[in-house]
């Protein structure tokens, strides 16, 4: 067991919260064609407020601290929240789209020792990126910034998010990250908008193309190993003993408004931070206790998927499409695209797949 | 090294619990896990104690160890963590 996931069962064991994402704005200077939020300022905390949740964080053991908006240098109080949240030694990462970042910002954070600076790139054609972002010469702009904090030092992490128009850009966007020393990261999931609205998902990209994605190399490592069939359903006794995932259980995240969920993709309300302490909702809030009593035992029609075993189900989108404890057929699909088998909740919405596929996936459930 | 002064980084990322603490180097991302004595040790690197002072306050008055066990131990430790740029040794006091 790797120093890292020794840190996940003891922060699991304690029941603390080791990641926390805090939105600080949902405002933004682009307007990405997929985003899943309303750029609407409702009432954001305020610097006092941020920087005592912080102090209540860093009381309650919270060790990784993503900031994340909208766009977190709209603020003009960030450098001040970035400081404060350094001074309390938190592991920092910012996630933005670099616009915003000059030859001064960088200098500054440079100088704060954050983990990572995510910065959003979704082509490395102009015309592509800047109709996603629906920001003329916003490309351009991200990768002088993301090209200003390598250049002092800064880990940058490009995260490339996949979907139709830009499909086919990502071996030339993970070059330019290779190129100026940055990370790369991919994700070929469209969430859905906090309010439930589904309409972004039509940018998702199409099957075939996701299939590219997981067998690419460059991407997986292993194809054989990463596109493996399934092995079956989990045992009873892993059924039982496997959680669904990290949210609400070590990580969970707070908007600008003060409201706690399990995970930024997860928008069950579970509390307010104007209203109750931070650590009162953790503990205490019936609704994340909820969400910590589900075991993959409990997931109706997931538990005995032949893909539970390897599967990326992720607890939040299944909440959005209407149960928390039911399966995302988002991740069908992605286990779909990956092994070429369907799963029973993909087959009963497109039953079509049994002729494509001629598969059964019976055929893998226990005897 | 028992009349060093040591302080800890303040670029790197920090926390306990549960008597442990958690540390991460901003160099290399590189994850350290603290046990209780080497905990008191990095609670107390203030850079105005002097190593000989952390032992005998903060080690030896609250754990079954001798003095000559505890800087044997603290030594190694302070060298593997200055190696990582998370703690800083001097001969002089830090400010």
């Amino acid at each position: 067991m790797s120093l890292m996931q020794e840190m996940g069962a003891k922060a699991l064991k304690l029941n603390i919260p080791l990641s926390v994402q805090l939105d600080v704005t949902y405002r933004c200077n682009e307007r990405c064609v997929h985003c899943y939020l309303d750029h609407n300022d409702y009432g954001e905390m305020t610097t006092a407020e941020i920087k005592d949740l912080l102090d209540q964080l860093a009381a309650a053991g919270v060790f990784f601290l993503v900031f994340s908006g909208g766009e977190v240098f709209l603020r003009r109080d960030f450098f001040e929240l970035l400081e404060h949240a350094r001074s309390l030694l938190f592991s920092v990462k910012v996630k933005t789209n670099a616009i915003m970042i000059g030859e001064k910002e960088a200098d500054r954070l440079a100088e704060l020792g954050l983990h990572g600076v995510q910065v959003s790139v979704y082509s490395h054609r102009p015309e592509v990126h800047d109709r996603i972002t629906k920001v003329p010469g916003s490309l351009e702009r991200t990768l002088a910034g993301a090209r200003l904090l390598r250049e002092r030092g800064v880990n940058v992490i490009f995260a490339n998010v996949l979907m139709g128009p830009n499909a086919a850009d990502y071996p030339a966007v993970r070059s330019l990250a290779l190129e100026i020393g940055a990370e790369y990261t991919v994700d070929p999931t469209i969430t859905p908008m906090m309010d439930g609205q589904r309409g972004v998902l039509e940018w998702n990209i199409r099957h075939a193309e996701l299939q590219k994605v997981m067998r690419d190399p460059a991407l997986v490592g292993s194809v054989e190993d990463f596109c493996a069939p399934p092995s079956g359903p989990l045992s009873e006794q892993d059924a039982y003993e496997t959680l669904p995932c990290s949210a609400g259980h070590t990580a969970c995240y707070v908007s600008p408004y003060g409201d706690v969920y399990p995970c930024v993709q997860f928008p069950l309300p579970t509390g307010n931070v104007r209203k109750q302490k931070f650590i009162d909702i953790w503990r205490y809030s019936p609704q994340f206790q909820e969400v910590r009593s589900i075991s993959m035992a409990d997931l109706q029609g997931c538990s005995k998927c032949v893909h539970s075993g390897s599967c990326s189900r992720c607890p939040g989108l299944a909440y959005m499409e209407g149960n928390m404890r039911g399966p995302s057929i988002q991740d069908c699909e992605k286990s779909f695209a990956r092994t070429g088998i369907p799963s029973e909740n993909l087959l009963k919405k497109h039953p079509e797949l049994v002729q494509i596929t001629n598969f059964n996936p019976a055929s893998l459930q226990p005897t | 090294m028992k009349n060093a002064y040591i302080a800890r980084s303040t670029d790197i990322a920090s926390r306990m619990f549960a008597g442990e603490t958690m540390i991460m180097s901003p160099r290399d991302s590189t994850l350290f896990n603290l046990n209780e004595t080497a905990s008191a040790i990095w609670e107390a690197a203030d850079g105005r104690t002097s190593l000989e002072q952390i032992i005998e306050q903060h080690v030896c008055a609250a754990f079954d160890v001798t003095p000559e066990e505890a800087m044997k131990d603290a030594e190694s430790l302070v060298q593997e963590l200055a190696e990582h740029g998370i703690l800083k040794v001097s001969e002089e006091p830090i400010s």
